[in-house]
């Protein structure tokens, strides 16, 4: 693991990492950084299909739970409209499918990024607690094909890094 | 062409920075982060609180009687089945608009200058749609029986009647009430962390490491984290606007003169947004002084929140306007008293106040001199929100007192009891603020430090 002190440095650093071959690589920031998840090859997320999925369900279901209700289960005349009086039913329909694209959103967002993880191997790094305030880190994973320990550290000790260490597993 | 509006633009963002030229990465973390952690707490919050705290439990005997004696406590009667209660709830979901315009709308615009704002506008607005829930629930009779509201499997066989705008109404609050917390919770996950970091306290760096589910920073987080933020905005745009457009339904669907009127919905979003645009400034800007925080809250976000004021004020005002003509332009009998009523009747005064406090005082908006005077600004602020009360009594109460037919009209006050549960929320929503400003960033850290010149990659 190195540490750099700007987002420029950190993502100089993991092109160099990229282009060296690793692939098993993450930068760690205090904020977004749109050129590092480029630079660490992350390009797509199936984020966006888990929320379409879940605003779909949302609108088909939120539509014939009215339907179901005000057609089959509980069929009533107000005021001598239709059963199936779908205008009258279009705005819990948006409702539904805002409501369950939102959790689709988060919920699917922690999924996909294994939170809650109360331990991650990186927290026992010296100065980690500083990727929430003003530094960025860089790691080359041991589970990379290509890792080598000694050749990892020299690699990372040849960037202009504040500092570099072993992170225990 | 071009040229000169450029120059232009960068001058006045020369004059009026976003963010002080001073801050760091760190400076901006310590400088927040501190205000939770490391101060002291101030005299004035535990005054404040305690004072909110204590109106709050007048809200709670409020309703405690209410649940003894019914709701002929306030002064609801037919034909006024509406009144304070359903009027401080159109008043206290509109102010909520604000937080969830700045959060969800200016993002997807890309108006940086939403970012220090945006934490305490949306915490603003959970709080102020928790108030806005509480009145309904109340004016059902028998709240306990509330849950009958929502379409659950029942011993009875019934279900809920979904041509209904009161049934709409429930899903659209309920809806945006949850996703508002979504919103606000996934913005706040980074800066626990930052603050699990910070803390120097065994139980509260466990306490926000819980809330920080183990937030590292990842790159790979990140990204999934941006585009999930991007996508819940995009969902949040669209039901902003619904939440109070339906809210309208509630009033434009029903036959009344005054209410059966197709301009509601546009006309309500922007009175809310109009009434949410005050209550932030009314807020932050005595915040930012206490706090110091003139760096971040420059007044640039002044300036700007003063100019959506102005604009929501006038779509409101045409609104007041259009109403008056198609009163007349209507021909209908009940449609040309209602507006003679409104302007003539026995609540003639709460019209007349309701002009002068949203149709003139915010004219003054045009005026520089003006946008930039904090004390004026902030007593203009305080005018709007009571302009906007206003304007949900005179629809509320004008068009339901003089109904069809004379034989039915009738006239309505509040009682003490409306003003004790009016006066007992607004108690509730500033003890929430206070405990807010007191436990979390106010300011969100994360996107602070994404502004910061030296957030820039160079390539």
């Amino acid at each position: 693991m190195a540490q750099f002190d700007s987002p420029s440095a950190l993502v100089a650093a993991a092109r160099d990492a990229y282009a060296a071959g690793y692939r098993q690589i993450n930068g760690y920031s205090p904020f977004p950084i749109e050129e590092l998840s480029d630079a660490i090859g992350f390009k797509r997320t199936t984020l966006p299909l888990i929320v379409l999925a879940g605003g779909i369900i949302g609108a088909v279901g939120g539509f014939f739970m009215q339907y179901w209700m005000e057609v089959i289960a509980y069929p009533i005349n107000v005021g001598g409209k239709p059963f199936n009086s779908w205008p009258a039913f279009i705005p819990i329909t948006f409702e539904c499918t805002v409501l369950c694209a939102a959790f689709a959103a988060v919920f699917g967002m922690l999924a996909l990024n294994k939170l809650p993880q109360p331990y991650h191997p990186v927290f026992n790094a010296p100065n980690f607690a500083l990727a929430t305030r003003d530094s960025f880190f860089l790691v080359i994973e041991s589970k990379d094909p290509k890792f080598d320990h000694d050749e990892a550290m020299r690699f990372l000790k040849s960037l202009e890094a504040r500092d570099v260490c072993d992170v225990e597993l | 062409m071009d040229e000169p509006r450029d120059d232009r633009h960068v001058s006045i963002h020369a004059t009026h920075p976003v963010v002080g030229s001073e801050l760091t990465f760190g400076s901006v973390t310590d400088k927040i982060s501190a205000i939770v952690l490391k101060r002291k707490t101030p005299i004035w919050w535990f005054v404040g609180f305690a004072i909110s705290f204590a109106l709050f439990q007048l809200m709670l005997l409020t309703i405690t009687n209410l649940l003894f004696k019914g709701i002929g406590l306030w002064g609801v009667n037919i034909p006024v089945g509406w009144g304070l209660d359903i009027l401080n709830f159109v008043w206290w979901i509109g102010i909520g608009h604000a937080g969830t315009l700045i959060s969800a709308i200016l993002l997807l615009l890309r108006q940086k200058w939403r970012t220090s704002i945006n934490r305490f506008a949306e915490a603003m607005t959970l709080f102020a749609v928790a108030q806005a829930g509480v009145f309904p629930l109340m004016h059902l009779g028998r709240p306990w029986l509330g849950y009958w509201l929502f379409p659950y499997p029942n011993t009875m066989g019934i279900w809920p009647q979904f041509r209904s705008p009161l049934m709409w109404d429930v899903f659209a609050v309920s809806t945006y009430a949850t996703v508002s917390a979504l919103f606000w919770f996934v913005g706040l996950i980074p800066d626990f962390a930052t603050l699990r970091d910070r803390a120097s306290s065994k139980p509260f760096r466990i306490i926000y490491g819980m809330l920080a589910m183990g937030w590292r920073g990842s790159a790979r987080h990140w990204h999934r984290y941006e585009t999930a933020y991007l996508l819940l905005a995009g969902l949040a745009t669209p039901l902003v606007l619904s939440v109070h457009t339906i809210v309208s339904f509630d009033f434009a669907v029903g036959i009344i003169p005054g209410w059966h009127a197709t301009i509601f919905p546009p006309y309500f979003v922007a009175g809310a947004i109009y009434a949410g645009f005050a209550m932030v400034l009314l807020l932050t800007i005595p915040l930012r002084k206490v706090f110091g925080l003139e760096s971040f809250i420059t007044m640039r976000h002044m300036h700007n929140m003063a100019k959506v004021m102005l604009a929501t004020g006038l779509i409101v005002v045409y609104g007041y306007m259009i109403e008056a003509f198609f009163g007349w332009y209507s021909g209908n009998q009940y449609e040309r008293f209602m507006i003679w009523n409104r302007m003539h009747g026995p609540y003639a005064p709460y019209y007349w106040a309701l002009i002068m406090c949203n149709g003139l005082t915010p004219q003054l908006l045009w005026i520089k001199k003006i946008r930039s005077n904090l004390l004026v600004l902030w007593l203009i602020s305080f005018v709007v929100s009571i302009g906007m009360w206003l304007e949900r009594f005179v629809i509320v109460v004008t068009s339901l007192h003089r109904d069809f037919l004379p034989s039915s009209w009738g006239f309505y006050s509040p009682t003490q009891w409306d003003w004790a549960m009016f006066i007992g929320t607004i108690g509730f929503f500033f003890a929430l603020l206070f405990l807010f400003i007191r436990f979390l960033p106010m300011i969100s850290i994360f996107e602070m430090r994404t502004i910061l010149p030296e957030a820039e990659v160079e390539e």
